[in-house]
């Protein structure tokens, strides 16, 4: 197994996908602003999506499966960034402040 | 188009092969890469950059697992649609002093590493130890063959994807819209 014949292997995809999903776990803790967690949050669309192309080429019978279903979840990506920055904009004329700490008002 | 017999000799650096091989470690840094400053940059402007480097890299990965349609769409849809977006809201929404984004408490970066290193590496570990049965592929997953199942078998996706976006569309100028006082 040499390092050029990589992209032969399925190991190598779902060792990229599970780093893509840590680093969106990463960025989902440690932000402090709603669109910090946004951009977090397509990272882990993106592992996901890494990992159902890498078994959709390597291990199941019909390819095209998995690539209709990574096509869905694009379309659910692009839907969920949408309704939430639109959210974090309503946030934001509300509280002028897209800071997660701020909106407290439901604290009990 | 890359064949799906494996290679059983390693091939020579600058053979077709090894050229393709370092194109995919090419394609893997620009992943991480991005992926880190997505996560890690101080400014949220940069975070975006960021994604968009993340997602061409991850375009180059689709490509390499036999699906150019699948890459094409991920450089429309996310580095063309989802970034844009992400940038507007930027700029309408994030004040200047908190464009720079720092993490939230003094303890939540170690315990966040610590969380991301022990998912990533759970599963990591999972996948490398598992046998993963092969089966034997039934067509080849065409641009053509694709078209063919979306609108046949699987055109109940393609009507729930126009009116999940629809829905999302509407919604969207709903909640985001500013009450006018008169």
């Amino acid at each position: 197994m040499s390092v050029l014949t990589l992209y032969n292997s399925l190991n190598t995809f779902l060792i990229l996908g599970a780093l893509l999903f840590g680093m969106g776990v990463y960025g989902i803790v440690t932000r402090k602003t709603f669109i910090g967690m946004l951009i977090a949050a397509e990272l882990l669309l993106a592992g996901a999506s890494v990992n159902f192309m890498a078994f959709n080429r390597f291990t199941a019978p019909d390819p095209v499966v998995g690539q209709i279903f990574t096509l869905f979840i694009m379309a659910i990506a692009a839907a969920e960034a949408a309704i939430g920055l639109s959210i974090v904009i309503a946030v934001y004329y509300h509280y002028k402040s897209i800071n997660a700490e701020d909106i407290v008002q439901l604290k009990g | 188009m890359i064949s799906s017999t494996p290679i059983a000799a390693p091939p020579a650096l600058l053979s077709a092969d090894g050229l393709v091989g370092v194109i995919f470690l090419v394609m893997i840094g620009v992943t991480i890469i991005g992926g880190l400053i997505a996560c890690n940059s101080e400014r949220l402007v940069r975070a975006v950059a960021g994604l968009i480097v993340c997602f061409v890299g991850v375009a180059g990965l689709y490509y390499f697992l036999n699906s150019p349609f699948v890459a094409m769409m991920q450089v429309l849809i996310y580095v063309g649609a989802v970034a844009v977006t992400i940038s507007f809201a930027i700029m309408l929404a994030a004040p200047e002093e908190q464009k720079k984004i720092g993490v939230s408490g003094p303890l939540i970066g170690p315990f966040g590493f610590g969380t991301a290193a022990l998912i990533a590496g759970g599963f990591s570990v999972l996948a490398v130890r598992t046998e993963w049965p092969v089966i034997a592929k039934i067509n080849d997953g065409s641009i053509k063959k694709i078209g063919i199942q979306l609108l046949t078998n699987y055109s109940m996706v393609f009507e729930l994807i126009s009116i999940v976006l629809l829905i999302a569309i509407i919604g969207a100028l709903v909640i985001a819209r500013v009450e006018r006082k008169n």
